[in-house]
């Protein structure tokens, strides 16, 4: 029955692709025929989260090797849209065009930052990882560097890193529940948690691969069509990724027009912001391109160390297919990438342009008052249109909005039909969830195989262990949804803050373990927590106790204090101390070469 | 474990070698070309300026295809070496 699975996912996938496809035109009929956009939306939340809640049933599972790395049977194209869905978050799918729209050339660090991280991750990390045999990121470091010590630190960064991003996955989930379904955020969270939680309790990684998937596929149309469609409706054509150079240049005139950057805002919305940053104003001194480089490799360096990525390269059949793999994650993720900047810069023209009808810069405020998405959209606090200076006519400083409303809102401001908004709330809905169960599995998965099995109870039998697991996803996932709902960080803040806790802690510990034979325990310990409390502090001293930044390192950035450090530690602290011992050195032999067994056995 | 010490080596040096290649293409497309941006925003791609374009896509799509080449170039020196896997239909 499995066999058969794997050897028909082309069928089923492309079936599930199909039907979808034609439930979005079921639903545009009915649009056609009067039904309210609110059911339109309801619809298309709750038939996503039915479908992905049914192959988390039909995937579950009481075997170890299934539960926490999929069998191992994970065929290298699915394990790529997987990784793609488990990757790109609610952060991705709904902030990362706004960020360029509001943040401009600076803000593309993070697309350089994380898609540059999978070169990290395919020639450093993954394919040495998969030979391991791991069930998870600390049982790496617990078995390459020996001791029950090491592998608590690792358990700790982990559970650091991933919890503070986790909580704004939770966030967006119940942010999204909250709009379509029209029920309060605080419900909405819990909600969202349920939905997250039903594609893996019973199946752990089986489940949250096969449900990755078919989010992929939702999140990735959902992504791409009102792009396209926009594209089509304003002379770009089909392709609007490669023809949107020249409304780049003319976004750079209409910002020239309307004084982008020079009329300031005079008044502030809490959650709001104006736009003061030109799309394409790389900065000219050091500190701008050093402010950029040093986020770049901070988002980078932080992909190669995050354990929900890397432990989905666990479940390939093979060391070859871990590594073509990663080439297959980056393809997937590309193509919502390389959309994002254009729908930035189309939505910019939309808003700017005083010769398209949706323009609306340099109209009267009243006028513009009058529109329905600006209306809807205030309503909710996602807008606001302010006469600063009170002549009547709307300028670039006196409209006010939240990022988040770019892709949100955008199928409004072009005037396309209600029921691309309703795909926009399922492929946003699928984002946040997909990543949500990537981490509270990476989580839950190291408490209850490496604290509870490998150092508290290692006598305990499948069955129990598997029945721990599932109570600690629980128990994670509520505690990640008490927090999001307490709306203590901004969506973006925290989810940088992940990157960073990530490589400051782990970075160098994984890649030693693998390139430097000579690393050691003593070495790995000093170098974990050194880099860990290192950035940690720093991150304390410039983002809460205001502390002036050391050259630019600002709180997004703070990798950059705990790379170093973790990495001097751990060469400095190694080399005092005695070379591991004859069997590590043959271990990391063994891990460099693909052929033969894995280190650890199959089950473990 | 089977393989000679000697081949095991030969095979790392040439798997070393390959990585830091690839490190090296990946440090110009992540660090070298944005450090530049300003001045290659004089020319211009497909009507892109091309310090964005490189920012905004290409940088990107050089990613996607440094990592399909490293694989296929791993893959061919674990064959020469006699240490890739069992053929298997994994992909």
């Amino acid at each position: 029955m499995k066999g058969d699975f794997i050897q028909n996912l082309g069928k089923i996938y492309g079936l599930y692709t199909g039907g979808f496809l034609l439930f979005i035109i079921l639903m545009a009929i009915l649009e056609q025929a009067g039904v309210s956009p609110d059911t339109i939306g309801y619809l298309f939340v709750g038939f996503t989260i039915a479908i992905y809640a049914l192959i988390g049933v039909l995937s579950r599972t009481m075997a170890t090797d299934q539960y926490y790395v999929a069998g191992r049977q994970v065929p290298a194209l699915y394990n790529g849209m997987a990784t793609a869905a488990d990757w790109m978050s609610g952060a991705s799918f709904v902030a990362m065009a706004g960020g360029i729209y509001f943040g401009g050339y600076g803000y593309m660090a993070f697309l350089v930052g994380w898609t540059g991280g999978y070169v990290l991750v395919a020639s450093l990390m993954a394919p040495y990882l998969r030979k391991f045999g791991c069930y998870t990121v600390p049982d790496f470091i617990g078995t390459r560097y020996g001791g029950n010590f090491a592998r608590l630190c690792a358990v700790v960064v982990l559970v650091v890193a991933s919890f503070t991003y986790v909580t704004a996955q939770i966030n967006a989930t119940g942010t999204v529940a909250a709009r379509a379904l029209q029920i309060p955020f605080e419900v909405g969270v819990w909600f969202g948690l349920a939905g997250i939680l039903v594609c893996s309790m019973l199946g752990g990684m089986r489940a949250v691969t096969w449900t990755q998937v078919a989010q992929y596929i939702v999140l990735i149309i959902a992504y791409i069509v009102p792009v396209v469609w926009m594209s089509n409706k304003s002379g770009f054509g089909m392709i609007p990724q490669l023809s949107y150079g020249d409304a780049v240049q003319r976004v750079q005139e209409l910002e020239v027009l309307h004084q982008v950057g020079v009329l300031k805002p005079t008044e502030a919305f809490a959650g709001l912001s104006a736009l003061v940053t030109p799309i394409n104003a790389p900065g000219e001194t050091f500190i701008d391109k050093w402010k950029f480089a040093t986020l770049v490799l901070c988002m980078m360096c932080g992909t190669a160390s995050l354990p929900h990525v890397l432990m989905r390269y666990f479940t390939t059949p093979s060391v070859r297919a871990a590594r073509i793999s990663v080439g297959w994650s980056i393809l997937f993720i590309f193509l919502l990438y390389f959309t994002a900047p254009a729908l930035a810069t189309f939505t910019k023209l939309s808003l700017l342009d005083p010769t398209l009808a949706t323009g609306i810069i340099g109209k009267s405020i009243a006028e513009v008052n009058a529109l329905e998405w600006i209306q809807k959209w205030a309503a909710v606090d996602f807008l606001q249109v302010s006469d600063s200076n009170g002549d009547g006519i709307l300028q670039i400083n006196e409209l006010f909005m939240r990022s988040g409303i770019v892709v949100l809102a955008t199928p409004e401001i072009a005037g396309l039909p209600y029921v691309i908004s309703g795909l926009v709330a399922a492929g946003g809905m699928a984002a946040a969830m997909s990543t949500a169960d990537g981490l509270l599995l990476a989580i839950a998965n190291a408490l209850s195989h490496d604290l509870y099995y490998k150092i508290i109870d290692p006598q305990a039998e499948t069955r129990k262990r598997l029945i721990v697991a599932r109570i600690l996803l629980l128990g994670v996932g509520a505690a990640g949804a008490f927090v999001a709902s307490l709306k203590l960080t901004s969506i973006l803040g925290a989810v940088a803050w992940a990157f960073d806790f990530a490589c400051s802690g782990l970075f160098f510990p994984l890649v030693l373990g693998i390139w430097w034979k000579r690393a050691n325990r003593q070495g790995a310990i000093a170098g974990m927590m050194g880099g860990f409390v290192a950035g940690t502090a720093y991150l304390y001293y410039v983002h809460f106790a205001g502390g002036t930044p050391w050259l630019g390192i600002d709180h997004l950035r703070f990798g950059m204090i705990g790379m170093p450090v973790s990495l001097v530690a751990m060469i400095v602290v190694s080399l005092m101390t005695e070379e591991p011992d004859a069997e590590t050195q043959a271990m990391v032999d063994a891990v460099r070469t693909p052929r033969g067994d894995t280190v650890l056995a199959s089950t473990h | 474990m089977a393989v000679a010490d000697s081949n095991h080596e030969a095979h790392w040096q040439r798997t070393k070698g390959l990585t830091i290649k690839t490190l090296i293409v990946w440090f110009i497309f992540a660090f070298l070309v944005h450090w530049f941006a300003p001045q290659l925003n004089e020319f211009s791609i497909l009507g892109f300026p091309l310090g964005f374009y490189m920012a905004g896509q290409g940088s990107l799509f050089a990613f996607v295809v440094i990592i399909f080449w490293f694989a296929r170039a791993q893959n061919k020196i674990d064959e020469e070496f006699g240490v890739a896997e069992e053929a298997n239909e994994d992909e």
